[in-house]
C-alpha cells in the first residue's frame, strides 16, 4: 500500500475504514472535528454511514445501536464531549458492546476520563495512546480489533497536536488474527423464533432462555477484565535496563521525552523512558521491572497529574515518583503550550538529577 | 465470556394464549389494571400480522414496560433512559430492511429524552416510536413527568398538577407532527375495547409507513397507571379519560400517505 502525507485525523479515519468501520456519529468540537470531517467525506464512499449527531449523547447512543447489530461503529470527541458520553460508554462495557471512541484531547487532560471514566458500575474500557501519526494508524486498527475480540469499548486517546500534524504514513494495514463470527449480534432475525435476544446490562435473557443474570454476568465481566489486564498491556521501554533516572510519559509528550532521553544518553547520562501504550490495562508489571534500577521516577504528562497515580501503583517505592509535567496550554486553552519543547523537557528531567549522579 | 444457555427448539416454547406467539408467558409482572401489557400485546400482534417476525428489533426505554422484555420473543435492547430513538437510529441505519421501533414511557420520552425523539423525528429516521403515556413516572412510584396533564394526581402533587406551580405539559405528539420528515402521528388509548381496536389500527399504519420508508412515525398510546395515580384499579380507565384523554383527544394527527 502507498505512503501518503497526511495528518493524524486523516490517518485515524483511513485506519478506521481499513478496519471495516460501518458507522460513525459525531458532534463538532475542536480538536476532534477534523476526524468527523474526514469521515463525513470518506465513510459513505466506503459504503458506511456517517451521521452528524445533534448531541454527543445521541451520537454515542447511535453508535451503540449500530455496534449492537454486529457492525463496527465508533464516535469521537474531546474533553466535555466525551464526558457527555460516559453513561453510554460504561453501559457498553456492561452489555459487552464493542464501541470505539476517539478522544482527541486538549493537552493530556483526558487521562482520568479515558482510563477511569465517569460512568457507572464495574465497567472497564481499553485505552490506547499513540505517540505519533504512524502509530495512530496502527493503534486505530488495534482498538477496533480488541473491542471486537473482548466485546468491550475501546478508546484511542490522542491530542490536537497529533491530530493536526502532517507526516508521511505507510497505509499498509496490520495483519490481525481472525475473530469468531458475532453470534451475539442483535439484528431482528431472532424475533419470533424462540431464540430472540435481549441486549441488556443485567443479561437476564428471556423466560424461555434465561441469561446468567446480574450477579453472574457482572462477575463474568470482572474475570474478563482481569484476563485483559494480564494479556493486553503494551508498552515501550527505551534505555531502561540500567536507567537511574526513569521518565514515564505517554502519547505526544512521550515522543518529545524520547528525543531528549536519546540526546542525554549520547552524553552518557543514565536516563530511560517508559511509555505505556495501553493506558488501560496499564502495564504495571512492565513498569515495575523498568524501574528496578531507578533512583528517581519522573512523570512527564501535560496535565496537573493524572497518570502519576498509575505510576505510583506500579513502582514499588512510590516515594521515588515525582511529577515533572504540568498544565501547558496556549491562551485559547485548546492547544499545547510551552512545556512541549525539547529544551524545556530536558530542564525538567535535569531537576531530577541532583543527587542522583546519573 | 458468557456461557450460552441451552436453547430449546422453537416449538417447545410455551406461548401465551393471548393472540400473539410473540408473548412467551401468560403472566406479566406489572400491576393489576396497568395499561402497558395491553398496548404491548397490540404491538406484538401487529408485528406478526404484518409478517415482521424474523426482521424486527425493539429498543426499550426505562419504565415499567421494560419489565416485560424477557417475556417477548423479540430481539430487544434495553437502552439508556431517554436515548432509545438514538439507539434505534444506529440499528436502522445498519439494517434498513428491518422494522425498528422504540417503546418508551412519557418520563423516558418527554422528560429525559425530549431531544432524542425530536431530533430523530426531524432527521426523518425510518423508525417507529411508541409512547406509552400514563402521565407519570410509573416505575419510580408515580412522580410527575413533563407530560402530566393539569389536574392529574401524581406523587409529586396529590391534589393534582397546577400550572402556577408546575407549568404546563408538553404535547409531544403535536410537536412531533409539526416537523417536516414526520410521516405518521396518532394518539390512541387502551381504556376499552374500542380504544384498543383503534390503537391497533394506528400501530399497523405506523409500521406500514416505516416499511414504505415515508418517514418517521410516532404512536402515543394512553395507558392506565392506577398505582401512580393513587386510584382504584377499576377506576383507572375512567380516571385516564377524564384527565389525559379529555385534555389531549384521540385520533390521527398526521398521515402523509392519506394526504398525498
Ligand atoms: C438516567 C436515569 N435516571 C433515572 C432513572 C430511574 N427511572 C427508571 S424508569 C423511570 C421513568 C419511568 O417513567 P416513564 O418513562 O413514564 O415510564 P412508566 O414507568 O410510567 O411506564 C425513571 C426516572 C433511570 N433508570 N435512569
Ligand atoms: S406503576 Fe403504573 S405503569 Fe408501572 S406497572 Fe404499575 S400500573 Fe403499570
Ligand atoms: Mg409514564
Amino acid at each position: 500500500m502507498a505512503r501518503i502525507f497526511c495528518d493524524g485525523s486523516e490517518a485515524m479515519a483511513r485506519a478506521a475504514i481499513a478496519s471495516g468501520l460501518r458507522f460513525f456519529a459525531g458532534y463538532p468540537m475542536a480538536p476532534s472535528s477534523d476526524l468527523l470531517e474526514q469521515l463525513t467525506g470518506k465513510l459513505p464512499r466506503a459504503g458506511g454511514v456517517c451521521v452528524a449527531a445533534e448531541t454527543e449523547i445521541e451520537g454515542v447512543n447511535m453508535a451503540l445501536g449500530a455496534a449492537m447489530t454486529g457492525n463496527r461503529a465508533a464516535t469521537g470527541s474531546t474533553g466535555q464531549g466525551v464526558a457527555l458520553m460516559q453513561e453510554t460508554i460504561s453501559e457498553c462495557a456492561l452489555h459487552e458492546t464493542p464501541l470505539v471512541v476517539f478522544t482527541v484531547g486538549r493537552m493530556q487532560q483526558d487521562y482520568f476520563q479515558s482510563t477511569r471514566g465517569g460512568g457507572w458500575g464495574d465497567a472497564r474500557t481499553i485505552c490506547m495512546a499513540p505517540k505519533d501519526v504512524p502509530e495512530a494508524f496502527e493503534l486505530t486498527q488495534r482498538v477496533f480489533h480488541l473491542a471486537d475480540k473482548y466485546r468491550m469499548p475501546a478508546i484511542l486517546l490522542t491530542d490536537g497536536m497529533l491530530a493536526r500534524t502532517q507526516v508521511s504514513v505507510d497505509l499498509t494495514p496490520l495483519e490481525l488474527e481472525a475473530l469468531p463470527p458475532k453470534d451475539w449480534a442483535v439484528d431482528g432475525t431472532g424475533t419470533g423464533t424462540g431464540r430472540s435476544k435481549t441486549h441488556w446490562t443485567w443479561n437476564e435473557g428471556k423466560v424461555n432462555n434465561p441469561g446468567p443474570g446480574p450477579q453472574k454476568h457482572w462477575s463474568n465481566l470482572a474475570e474478563k477484565y482481569a484476563h485483559v489486564a494480564q494479556v493486553e498491556p503494551r508498552w515501550e521501554a527505551i534505555h531502561t535496563d540500567d536507567a537511574e533516572v526513569l521518565i514515564v510519559a505517554f502519547g505526544t509528550a512521550a515522543k518529545f521525552v524520547e528525543y531528549v532521553v536519546g540526546e542525554m544518553r549520547e552524553e552518557g547520562h543514565k536516563v530511560g523512558l517508559f511509555r505505556p501504550i495501553t493506558l488501560w490495562p496499564f502495564p504495571e508489571e512492565a513498569l515495575e521491572r523498568a524501574a528496578a534500577t531507578a533512583k528517581v521516577v519522573g512523570v512527564f504528562e501535560l496535565n496537573a497529574g493524572q497518570m502519576i497515580d498509575d505510576v505510583k501503583i506500579s513502582v514499588p517505592n512510590r516515594r521515588l515518583v515525582r511529577a515533572i509535567g504540568g498544565i501547558s496550554t496556549d491562551r485559547s486553552g485548546l492547544s499545547i503550550g510551552d512545556l512541549l519543547d525539547a529544551p524545556v523537557v530536558r530542564a525538567r528531567i535535569e531537576t531530577l538529577m541532583t543527587g542522583v549522579n546519573a | 465470556m458468557n456461557v450460552a444457555a441451552t436453547v430449546p427448539p422453537p416449538n417447545s416454547v410455551k406461548r401465551s394464549p393471548f393472540g400473539t406467539k410473540l408473548l412467551l408467558s401468560e403472566d406479566h409482572p406489572l400491576c393489576p389494571g396497568c395499561g402497558h401489557p395491553v398496548a404491548l400485546r397490540v404491538i406484538l400482534e401487529v408485528l406478526e400480522e404484518l409478517s415482521l417476525v424474523g426482521r424486527s428489533v425493539g429498543i426499550f426505554g426505562h419504565g415499567c414496560s421494560a419489565m416485560m422484555i424477557g417475556q417477548m420473543d423479540v430481539d430487544l435492547n434495553l437502552s439508556l433512559h431517554g436515548r432509545a430513538p438514538a439507539t434505534a437510529t444506529g440499528v436502522k441505519r445498519m439494517l434498513p430492511d428491518r422494522a425498528v421501533f422504540t417503546m418508551q414511557g412519557d418520563g423516558d420520552m418527554v422528560s429525559e429524552g425530549l431531544a432524542e425523539v425530536l431530533h430523530t423525528a426531524a432527521r426523518s429516521e425510518k423508525i417507529t416510536c411508541f409512547l406509552l403515556n400514563n402521565g407519570v413516572f410509573g416505575d419510580t412510584g408515580g412522580h410527575m413527568t413533563a407530560a402530566s396533564v393539569i389536574g392529574q394526581r401524581t406523587k409529586t402533587d396529590l391534589t393534582g398538577r397546577k400550572a402556577e406551580e408546575h407549568g404546563y405539559p408538553i404535547p409531544i405528539s403535536k410537536l412531533v407532527a409539526s416537523l417536516d420528515g414526520v410521516s405518521y402521528v396518532a394518539r390512541a388509548s387502551v381504556h376499552n375495547a374500542a380504544g384498543i381496536t383503534q390503537a391497533k389500527r394506528f400501530v399497523r399504519k405506523a409500521f406500514e409507513h416505516q416499511m414504505q420508508r415515508t418517514g418517521f412515525s410516532l404512536v402515543e398510546i394512553l395507558t392506565m397507571c392506577p398505582t401512580g395515580w393513587v386510584s382504584k384499579t377499576a377506576d383507572g380507565p375512567a380516571y385516564m379519560m377524564e384527565t389525559l384523554g379529555q385534555q389531549m383527544g384521540l385520533g390521527e394527527l398526521k398521515d402523509s400517505l392519506a394526504a398525498g
